[in-house]
């Protein structure tokens, strides 16, 4: 029996717009062990959507998977002929989105909709078919489970309607969740709720692949974490010791940002620029323009993502000196 | 819902009112007796008199007008001047022919129109779109008595499939229908493929792929729904589009319809019958919207409980 | 057709007031974006001033005259010397469909400009002034938009008469509430926005306020109609002239044509095939480019 749910191996995605190509997710390696939560952090339009896409199938379009390999259970996936693959989508993988408000069919009852990725995936009369829905509103602790079945998406609140997503996406007991920044759009007080939930859904013995760019989120639920930036990982560790002892220069602006805001100090501290253009990647390390500490071989090579104590890898040639040192 | 159906019904009979009023009065401001125009020159003064005041014409504007609103409640529109026969009568066996008509055209305007866009909507910005577009195209800009001459002259006189006019048999339907219906089709295929490429960006489409639903699938069950509801809001005025239309495609083949009748009954000068048919059509497209409105109503549970 | 346009022409001059691009983009500038994104509607535009100019310079394209009769060449076919062969009395088809563009093209612009005006002027009262005035106004229009256009026009058209200012009229009767129905809904979000409440605020006028700030800000929308409403009035005056309800001969205008050539349409097709294309061609070439104008004033489409 192979403990890891998802094994992603150097992983490349290309989206080919107006005849320029860029790759919003380069070389991306990233494993979800069983029964454990797992982060993505980092920017918007640093790549971890295109990731979870790419595992899913679901990418736009005009974009490819070229390159790496996506093994779920140790069942190579991104081979797979289309068929096949949407047999897995809502069966073995399951997905929800950001926004709660407009992942839902408006014109389709919510038990409906749930009920659906039931009759995709089994054999089961309406009223089987029904009653896995109802417990399963249940089990995401959607209250009046009899009412809400009958309700459609307008009526219920934010929460519900993400309990709704989960419960859709959880019926069919998958063993990878793939959660795309699940409580964005959610107040505090629901997002903890959801949060609970998804550590319920772990210890029933689903893993979870969380997307967010909220690192309270991050720290909150998961059990390890990797950060991405510019379509790469930039670095990787246990949640503890990422949170613990950030190296990557960015992975520190992270904290910096959010500690300051935390301690109340009179400015923000922020990372300066911006996101880079993935048109216009500089030549050696994607961060190197934004980086306090780049040096001259930043500008010219990207470094290796390496280990620099056991389990906690940093694509940073800084931190391979201190190891040489 | 039911107040809003309410609220709806009584604007519909307002307007209806609006409709009545508006006709009745540019028919009467037409310059001369239509008495003496009915019955030529050569009727004497006293016979005219006579005629006038038995059907009432020489009462005031107003009385006239609630006079006729009164009978025609009651299904009466008055006989018609040049072919001496009740207008009811004659409205009834023509509305027939028309709602076959009608019918037909929009079925045809339906299946095709939503089937070019769909398949438009496919393959989006490859050959078959182009193809369809280009035609939906033409469809909008052919005018309904080019469509019909042309169908007329290719598939009735030169291929005889179909016969020229007439309704004798359901065939000579065929290509009326088509004439009438090729407009909206091509205006349905378009709205289609435009509201539908729109719906296949909703995140709910995410949902459905991630739910393991194939492309059909999330054609049909999902997208296909909520793309249809602009469309649907069309209907409203291709009814009234169909029936603009209908009076060109009647003369054109020979049908013995409502615009057949209002062509009649203005070459007749004859001012019940122009004014029942009017009346009829626009209660028709009246009735059509207020059922449009109600079916949106119905589709999107949005608007469902709101009202 | 035009409602379903006009819907959409509604959405675009929406969502131009939120975007506030119209205060921003000059009128100038909207065009050259349109000529460089939109090829289809130039080429339309190029084709209108194409047809314009025949028109107005049709006595010296053609040796014939508009209603020289030829009896000994009735109905023949297209050869060199008739390029679109003659009528049933031997007058030159290409000869009648160039006058007939005159007559055509008037009745697709006068129309339009005089609904146009009627409709912006009713359409922002209504939406200005609201209570009475508004309530008045629209229910008439409402009245209006319940008839089907044809059979509306078919009933002024009796009680007026034929007669080419009486097509004009008609025509204008008939498409005024869609162009009111517009422009007031444009001018109830105008009439709420910040510019021209701050007008307000410091004393400006209602008329002022009208004639300098809310009618400006429809008129990238008014164009739009307008394109799209001469096709509208062409398509339906072919249509009552194809009834013997329009234009009276001896004037000719392109439906008109049809109409007499409708009795040789078995014989001598290319009587009613070609003003039939005639009008085809006309209602492309304008509703491209009203569509492609409409498409520059969509901020939606900008983006795409």
């Amino acid at each position: 029996m192979n403990d890891r749910t998802l094994e992603v191996r150097n992983l490349n995605v290309t989206i080919r717009t107006d005849r320029r190509e860029v790759r919003p997710v380069n070389d991306v390696s990233l494993d979800v062990l069983a029964g454990s939560i797992v982060g993505i952090v980092g920017e918007s339009g640093c790549g971890k959507s295109m990731t979870a896409r790419a595992v899913m199938g679901l990418l736009p379009y005009s974009g490819k998977v070229d390159g790496g390999t996506v093994r779920l259970c140790g069942r190579e996936i991104t081979a797979l002929p289309e068929k096949e693959r949407r047999k897995l989508r809502g069966s073995e993988i399951s997905m929800i989105f950001q926004e709660p408000m407009t992942s839902l069919n408006p014109v389709i009852k919510v038990g409906k909709q749930v009920e659906e990725t039931i009759r995709l995936h089994t054999e089961c009369s309406r009223e089987e078919a029904k009653e896995k829905t109802l417990a399963m509103f249940r089990e995401v602790e959607i209250p009046e489970a009899e009412t809400r079945y009958h309700c459609y998406p307008h009526q219920l609140s934010g929460g519900l309607r993400q309990r709704v997503m989960i419960a859709m996406a959880m019926v069919c007991k998958p063993k990878l969740l793939i959660a795309d920044e699940p409580t964005t759009a959610l107040d505090v007080t629901v997002e903890a709720q959801i949060l609970n939930l998804l550590e319920h859904l772990r210890d029933a013995g689903t893993s979870v692949l969380i997307i967010s760019h909220n690192l309270g989120v991050i720290a909150r639920v998961c059990d390890y974490v990797y950060v991405m930036y510019a379509g790469r990982i930039v670095e990787q560790a246990a949640t503890e010791v990422l949170f613990g002892r950030p190296t990557h220069p960015y992975t520190r602006g992270l904290f910096r940002s959010v500690n300051s805001l935390r301690e109340g100090s009179a400015t923000l501290e922020t990372i300066p620029g911006v996101v880079p253009n993935l048109f216009r990647l500089p030549a050696g390390c994607s961060f190197s323009l934004r980086c306090g500490q780049c040096g001259a071989n930043c500008e010219k090579n990207m470094p290796e993502l390496l280990e620099t104590e056991p389990d906690h890898r940093v694509r940073c040639f800084l931190t391979e000196k201190e190891d040489a040192e | 819902m039911r107040k809003n159906l309410t609220q709806r019904l009584l604007q519909a009979v307002i307007v209806l009112a609006g409709v009545t009023l508006l006709i009745f009065v540019m028919l009467r401001i037409v310059p001369g007796n239509p008495i003496e125009t009915m019955m030529g020159e050569h009727a004497d003064a006293a016979t005219v008199a006579r005629m006038t005041a038995e059907l009432g014409l020489d009462q005031p504007l107003y009385i006239q007008f609630f006079r006729y609103i009164s009978s025609a409640v009651r299904g009466d529109f008055g006989t018609s001047y040049s072919l001496g026969k009740p207008v009811s009568q004659l409205m009834g066996s023509a509305f027939v022919n028309t709602l076959i008509l009608a019918v037909f055209a929009a079925l045809f305007a339906w299946i095709v129109g939503i089937a070019c866009g769909i398949c438009s909507a496919m393959k989006k910005n490859r050959l078959p779109d182009r193809l369809f577009m280009g035609f939906s195209l033409l469809g909008i800009s052919l005018p309904v008595f080019m469509a019909a001459m042309f169908l007329q002259y290719i598939f009735a006189f030169q291929l005889k499939w179909v016969p020229i006019s007439g309704t004798d048999s359901w065939a000579g339907f065929i290509l009326p229908a088509i004439a009438l219906g090729w407009n909206s089709a091509g205006q349905v295929a378009q709205m289609t493929r435009t509201t539908l490429l729109e719906t296949l960006q909703e995140d709910y489409i995410d949902t459905a792929r991630a739910k393991g639903r194939g492309p059909l699938g999330v054609l049909i069950h999902h997208a296909f729904r909520n793309a249809m509801l602009p469309v649907l809001t069309m209907m409203t005025v291709q009814f009234s589009g169909l029936l603009s239309g209908a009076v060109i495609t009647e003369t054109v083949f020979s049908i013995n319809g409502i615009g057949r009748l209002m062509v009649q009954a203005i070459s007749g000068r004859d001012i019940p019958l122009l004014q029942g048919t009017a009346l009829l059509a626009t209660t028709v497209v009246i009735l059509g919207s207020l059922l449009a409105d109600s079916l949106y109503s119905v589709l999107d549970p949005r608007i469902r409980k709101e009202g | 057709m035009l409602r379903t346009k006009q819907k959409r022409t509604e959405q675009a001059a929406d969502l131009r007031l939120q975007s506030q691009i119209g205060e921003e983009e000059r009128f100038g500038d909207l065009m050259r974006r349109m000529a460089r994104e939109n090829k289809t509607a130039v080429i339309s535009f190029f084709v209108i001033i194409l047809m314009v100019l025949a028109a107005a310079l049709a006595p010296l394209l053609t040796p014939y005259e508009e209603n020289g009769m030829d009896l000994l060449h009735r109905l023949s076919a297209p050869s060199t010397e008739h390029l679109l062969g003659t009528d049933e009395g031997g007058r030159d088809v290409l000869t009648r469909l160039l006058f007939g563009a005159r007559v055509s093209l008037l009745i697709g612009v006068v129309p339009a400009l005089l609904s146009l005006i009627l409709g912006a002027v009713l359409g922002a009262i209504a939406g200005y002034r609201g209570g009475i005035a508004d309530a008045v106004i629209m229910r008439i229009a409402d009245v209006m938009l319940a008839f089907p256009s044809m059979l509306l026009a078919m009933v002024i058209m009796y009680a007026l008469g034929g007669g080419i200012l009486n097509v004009f009229l008609t025509l204008t009767l008939v498409n005024w509430a869609n162009v009111a129905r517009v422009v007031r809904a444009q001018t109830l979000k105008l009439r709420s926005s910040e510019f021209v409440e701050a007008a307000q605020i410091i004393g400006v006028s209602r008329n002022r306020i009208m004639r300098r700030h809310i009618l400006p800000n429809c008129l990238p929308t008014l164009l739009v109609l307008f394109t799209l409403n001469i096709p509208a009035s062409i398509l339906t005056e072919s249509s009552l002239s194809f009834l013997g309800l329009g234009i009276q001969p001896p004037n000719a205008s392109w439906g008109l044509m049809i109409n007499t050539g409708r009795q040789y349409l078995y014989n001598t097709p290319w009587l009613c095939f070609a003003p039939g294309a005639a009008i085809m061609l006309t209602m492309l070439a304008f509703n491209f480019l009203g569509n492609g104008l409409l498409d520059v004033l969509d901020p939606r489409m900008q983006k795409q």
